[in-house]
């Protein structure tokens, strides 16, 4: 009873939000990594591509519950996800075109290409700013929870709840479904298979005859529905607000270089990494620890590593870490 | 380009029209509220307290032999004190107000004081700022609040949560003067009446995500959770992810939480929680709650019948004083604020400008119950309020 009173909270607290916060720096760190592997920059206004599909995406959610469509105990947003995908996609083609293209005919190095997307990066930031506004948007509807923590514990009558919020469930299953449908795509369709080509040696790629701007223009509307849908599913789990998903940068590039740039596997893993160590570091354990110990031992203390103000210098910490010890990553990925 | 020039040529000639008028016939009165930021959504009710007192006024005649008066509102956000100071100050330079009522939070409302009220000379008032140390600034007798100091608040919600049998709770509290000044004035409180606190937490505001800190409260453990924070703010993002983990079911909720916003966000679900804000008992306090309903807003949100007194006191003030100076009319205010005299209630406005042209004494109450005490501050009474079946009801004063 004990043992399981522990797990739950650890659960509660712990794993749960953990692995829908590691889906979503995952999905976010995929984009970042297909950016660096095939169009070989640091990519800085992912956070805010994000900021902007999830945008798109509320505007639409709001129009359909304006029209009285909802999709019963799951979240409208779901359904407007696609109109999302579009507008970002519209976006990050258009500043292609307009931006970065320019740059790749001069063949410029990779660290102005950076401080390229940094510009853009500030534009879109206005951009999101403009249409939505700096505020908090709620979203979400449907089901709030798969289980409620009150329900849970006269269910089994233990003493400590477990909360899975639908959200999280959505979260979970929709990266799930991404990243397969990712991997397959880059490893069974012509186009994926040309853009790993591309990806692993651009000379050779544009010898056997792969046409660049096509591979670049896939890349990009494969970011757009990555970067959407992970922005999507942040906002309905946490809430959206233009600012949080600047913030979310460092996480998720933090992800991607744990997991090696340019290493799709690597990004997911990273993604977890990066997401469990935070949550499990801010984390006070005093009350699995109070659950687990005879009471003779139980520690008077919060058991908490770190502050919880410290959170996003986890990251950070397990960046300057990767980058001395395996500047490549764990899964072997370009070094930065 | 042509266009443009002889649209800011006109806008300039329009304005400084304006400037001129402004010091012939009408008194401007500065409102600063924080309109945008944390608890913006508190903001309109004590404003539209404040103009209703100043309408209110004009009808009656306004002050001075017949001078009118004219509101003039600025955005003093509520964590920006830059951008509160440069507000305060476009309010004085270009719109020369004679006073200002506001600002609304401690910290924009300490920079506004030292910054721009001081160094002009004018009057101010702020209806809600509660930092106990506004009490010790350097204020040469220019600024009072009609809000208590946090010193007291921490001792009241002590003793609430005492009377409630709660003996363990834990706190957090948003990362500023108002959050860390409250939070520590409760412990030292609470501590000295026998209760534990497991863990006092600090919490940013503006974050999508809570789960950390909640996770590290509920580590901690307590019958309940004492949120010093922002309803609109990282307040509401606390209870909610308490409540979504089951961590906390009952919240104390001092001033800066109290808001229907509550009533629209969690319901019933925080049904039991409680908390105080500053409000002290009134015979006729319906009448204020009439007067706001009359003119369209919430007269019983929080601090919006200070809105009203601080405006009140401020335009009776001018006129015991026979001047707008800031110095002048800031000497009348204390007595004006208390016994003797007679008792002026809201919507006596009228009665009251009346009394004070024939040279007698009055002493406001208003619609707050005001009662200043040294060195220009509220004495402190609280209004006790609960969630009954999701709604936000008043069970008491003390």
């Amino acid at each position: 009873m004990e043992f399981l009173n522990a797990f739950v909270a650890l659960s509660n607290f712990v794993l749960v939000p953990a692995i829908a916060y590691g889906s979503q720096l995952a999905l976010g760190a995929l984009g970042v990594t297909l950016i660096y592997g095939i169009l070989r920059f640091s990519n800085f206004a992912h956070g805010d591509t994000m900021a902007f599909g999830a945008m798109c995406t509320i505007l639409v959610t709001w129009l359909l519950q304006g029209w009285g469509v909802s999709l019963g105990p799951l979240p409208t947003a779901l359904l407007a996800l696609p109109f999302g995908i579009l507008g970002a996609a519209a976006l990050v083609l258009v500043t292609d075109r307009a931006v970065y293209r320019f740059y790749r005919a001069q063949k410029v190095k990779p660290v102005i290409l950076v401080i390229v997307s940094m510009g853009v990066m500030f534009i879109y930031n206005g951009l999101t700013r403009f249409i939505i506004g700096p505020d908090d948007q709620r979203f979400a509807d449907g089901e709030r929870f798969i289980i409620s923590a009150r329900d849970f514990k006269s269910m089994t009558g233990l003493d400590e709840g477990l909360a899975i919020k639908t959200s999280q469930g959505i979260t979970v299953i929709t990266a799930v479904i991404t990243v397969a449908l990712l991997f397959w795509f880059l490893n069974r369709t012509r186009t994926g298979k040309s853009m790993r080509a591309y990806s692993d040696n651009e000379d050779l790629a544009l010898l056997s005859g792969i046409n660049p701007e096509r591979v670049v223009m896939y890349t990009w509307l494969i970011v757009a529905a990555l970067a959407t849908i992970a922005g999507t599913l942040y906002g309905l789990d946490k809430s959206f607000k233009p600012f949080t998903y600047f913030q979310l940068l460092l996480p998720i590039f933090a992800a991607a270089i744990v997991g090696g740039l340019g290493s799709p596997l690597g990004a997911i893993a990273g993604g977890f990494v990066i997401a469990f160590s935070e949550v499990t570091i801010t984390y006070a354990w005093k009350k699995v620890v109070t659950y687990l110990m005879p009471e003779a031992l139980e520690p008077d203390g919060l058991l908490q590593l770190l502050g919880t103000d410290y959170k996003f210098a986890v990251s950070f910490v397990i960046l300057v870490i990767v980058l001395l010890f395996r500047p490549t990553g764990l899964f072997k990925g370009k070094s930065v | 380009m042509k266009k443009f020039l002889s649209a800011t040529a006109m806008y300039a000639v329009l304005a400084s029209a304006a400037f001129a008028g402004s010091h012939s016939e009408t008194v401007k009165i500065g409102v600063m509220m924080a309109f945008t930021g944390p608890l913006e959504s508190l903001a309109p009710p004590i404003a539209a307290g404040a103009e209703l007192a100043l309408n209110e006024v004009n009808e009656a005649g306004g002050i001075l032999d017949g001078k009118m008066l004219e509101a003039v509102r600025g955005d003093g956000t509520c964590t920006d004190a830059a951008a509160a100071t440069a507000a305060a100050e476009r309010l004085i330079t270009s719109d020369g107000i004679a006073g200002l009522v506001g600002a609304m939070c401690s910290g924009t409302t300490g920079a506004v004081l030292t910054n721009v009220a001081v160094p002009n000379g004018i009057l101010q008032i702020s209806p809600s700022a509660t930092s106990p140390g506004l009490s010790d600034q350097e204020d040469n007798g220019l600024f009072f609040r009609l809000a208590p100091s946090d010193a007291r608040q921490g001792e009241v919600m002590a003793e609430i949560i005492r009377e409630r049998g709660f003996s363990e709770v834990a706190v957090t509290y948003t990362n500023n003067d108002y959050g860390a000044g409250l939070a520590g004035s409760f412990q030292a409180a609470f501590e000295a009446a026998g209760g534990t606190i497991t863990l006092s937490a600090s919490h940013e505001d503006g974050k999508a995500d809570y789960s950390a800190e909640v996770g590290s409260l509920a580590s901690a453990g307590g019958e309940a959770l004492v949120v010093v924070g922002y309803v609109d703010q990282g307040g509401s993002g606390i209870i909610q992810n308490a409540l979504d983990t089951g961590a906390f079911d009952t919240f104390v909720l001092p001033d800066g939480m109290v808001g229907t916003i509550l009533e629209e966000n969690f319901g019933s679900d925080i049904d039991g929680s409680f908390g105080q804000n500053p409000s002290a008992e009134n015979e006729r306090g319906d009448d204020y709650i009439a007067m706001a309903e009359a003119a369209g807003f919430d007269g019983t949100s929080v601090y919006a019948k200070e809105g009203y007194d601080s405006m009140a006191l401020m335009l009776l003030a001018m006129s015991a004083a026979g001047s707008t100076n800031g110095a002048e009319a800031a000497s009348k205010v204390m007595e004006l604020a208390n016994a003797p005299g007679e008792k002026i209630y809201a919507g006596e406005l009228g009665k009251a400008l009346e009394i004070i042209a024939n040279g007698g004494d009055i002493d406001y109450v208003g619609a707050s119950a005001v009662e200043l005490i040294e060195p220009g501050e509220a004495s402190g009474g609280y209004m006790e309020v609960e969630m009954k079946d999701g709604k936000l009801m008043q069970i008491g004063f003390r």
